[in-house]
């Protein structure tokens, strides 16, 4: 059993704990990977590799066979619907969770859930989950030396409106410290969970901040190796969101992709 | 149709090894009381490429109910105790293995009935989709997607019976390795 080893004896090369590799050995793995992709790639990617060994632990949790198509049928064709009773509106503030305010950089954060046509997604459930400013996750698991803020717990829900907006705010989480390899740094980021009309719409990603010095170096962003497509993981820093006195804004859209529904939308919007 | 410009889907990016005070909530994987007469459970273990078991994956599911309806309520997040909306959500635990208290899905529209199920985990750099069909029913020799698949790698799209209802293992990479499916739109 591996739980009876140390992470070193663990195999170095899949562990995600054994921070054998320099940041210099990944970096150059990536950029192998990006050089390969710039000058052979004939399509876009628009999605992460799945099979990305600079992330140790994607190695022995990738499918090595191709996915295989399906062309979505009944339930695949709906999506759960979540209502007013499953979200309570203060769910998207996460500042006010605890008695008193969290430290760090108050922000909003704000955007529109579309699908591939640009339609809204209106009223789906959108969660969030984040470091705290120092970059420490309420998590058993995350036990760097950065300070847990007890008036900051990092959790935040809400329903897209009518126009497919959703709207959180919140403090700008920290970047923080992993083990992929020797001194390891996740640029900041706030972890997206969405849903759309359609089963096959579902997803979880991160959404980053614009200008991080720590994209180059992160094995999790440049998974997506187009660099088109992991610029759109990058909130825009956005005055119109800014309020005066209170709080910096940022705007960020996601667009869901595999939406079958076209010809099935009144019944759904009913 | 409309055939208006499709824009580019945002990438997706791995759940992360810190999920666990944000996305699983109590009663997430009872999509039925324990007690109900026709509550099954459906659980597996989820295995990498070595055959270790995962311990830091979410499963979640969508279904239809026992007749074969598909659920347009909410209450997912807070359930009632009465309303069926056909969707769950749980991590695994320590050894790999997750569980679901649910009802058999029918038949819609005379299709073979089965589990949707969405996987996630820490090192699984984007979700993974997957169908977990009901074992030994009737429709499944007319299915259109399992007679699509290779013989030898159908069997990882079918739940297997056990005592307590079935048993669907997932398996991300290397021997066995279950059937992943790509949908229209999706890269892949």
């Amino acid at each position: 059993m591996t739980s009876t080893l140390t992470p070193a004896q663990a195999s170095p090369e899949t562990s995600s704990d054994a921070a054998a590799a320099s940041q210099q050995e990944i970096t150059g793995e990536i950029d192998a990977i990006s050089a390969e992709y710039a000058a052979t790639a004939t399509v876009p990617e628009t999605m992460p590799r799945l099979d990305y060994p600079p992330y140790r632990s994607s190695i022995l949790r990738h499918p090595t066979k191709d996915p295989h198509h399906a062309d979505p049928e009944t339930v695949e064709l709906f999506a759960p619907v979540f209502g007013h009773q499953d979200v309570d509106a203060l769910e998207a503030d996460l500042t006010i969770a605890h008695r008193g305010e969290p430290v760090g950089e108050r922000i909003i954060v704000t955007g529109r859930v579309l699908d591939g046509d640009g339609r809204p997604v209106a009223h789906q459930l959108v969660e969030i989950w984040q470091a705290n400013a120092a970059g420490r996750y309420i998590h058993k698991r995350d036990q760097h030396p950065a300070p847990i803020d007890p008036n900051f717990t990092g959790v935040g829900r809400c329903l897209t409106d009518a126009d497919g907006t959703y709207r959180f705010t919140t403090i700008k989480p920290g970047p923080y410290p992993w083990r992929n390899h020797f001194n390891a740094w996740r640029p900041a980021h706030i972890h997206f969970s969405l849903f759309g009309t359609d089963f096959t719409q579902r997803m979880i990603t991160q959404m980053y901040f614009p200008g991080d010095p720590l994209f180059a170096l992160d094995p999790i962003y440049q998974s997506i190796v187009d660099p088109r497509a992991r610029e759109r993981l990058v909130a825009a820093y956005d005055h119109d969101v800014t309020e005066h006195e209170w709080s910096t804004g940022y705007r960020w859209d996601v667009v869901l992709t595999g939406s079958q529904r076209t010809w099935m939308e009144p019944e759904t919007t009913a | 149709m409309t055939q208006s410009p499709t824009l580019p889907p945002t990438p997706g990016q791995t759940v992360g090894p810190f999920y666990g005070f944000a996305l699983p909530y109590a009663g997430g994987n009872e999509l039925v009381p324990p007690g109900r007469p026709d509550a099954i459970r459906l659980r597996g273990t989820v295995r990498d490429g070595r055959g270790d078991p995962v311990p830091d994956a979410l499963i979640e599911v969508w279904q239809a109910d026992e007749q074969g309806r598909i659920s347009r309520e909410p209450g997912s997040l807070q359930r009632d105790g009465f309303t069926f909306t056909g969707w769950g959500r749980t991590s695994v635990d320590r050894t790999g293995e997750y569980s679901f208290t649910t009802v058999v899905p029918g038949p819609t529209e005379g299709a073979a009935p089965f589990f949707a199920i969405t996987v996630f985990a820490r090192g699984l750099l984007n979700r993974l989709f997957t169908r977990a069909y009901v074992p030994d029913h009737p429709l499944l020799e007319s299915d259109r997607l399992l007679a699509s698949v290779p013989a030898d790698r159908r069997g990882s799209l079918v739940a297997r019976r056990d005592a307590t209802g079935l048993v669907f293992d997932i398996r991300l990479q290397g021997e066995g390795e279950t059937v992943f499916l790509s949908y229209p739109g999706h890269d892949g």
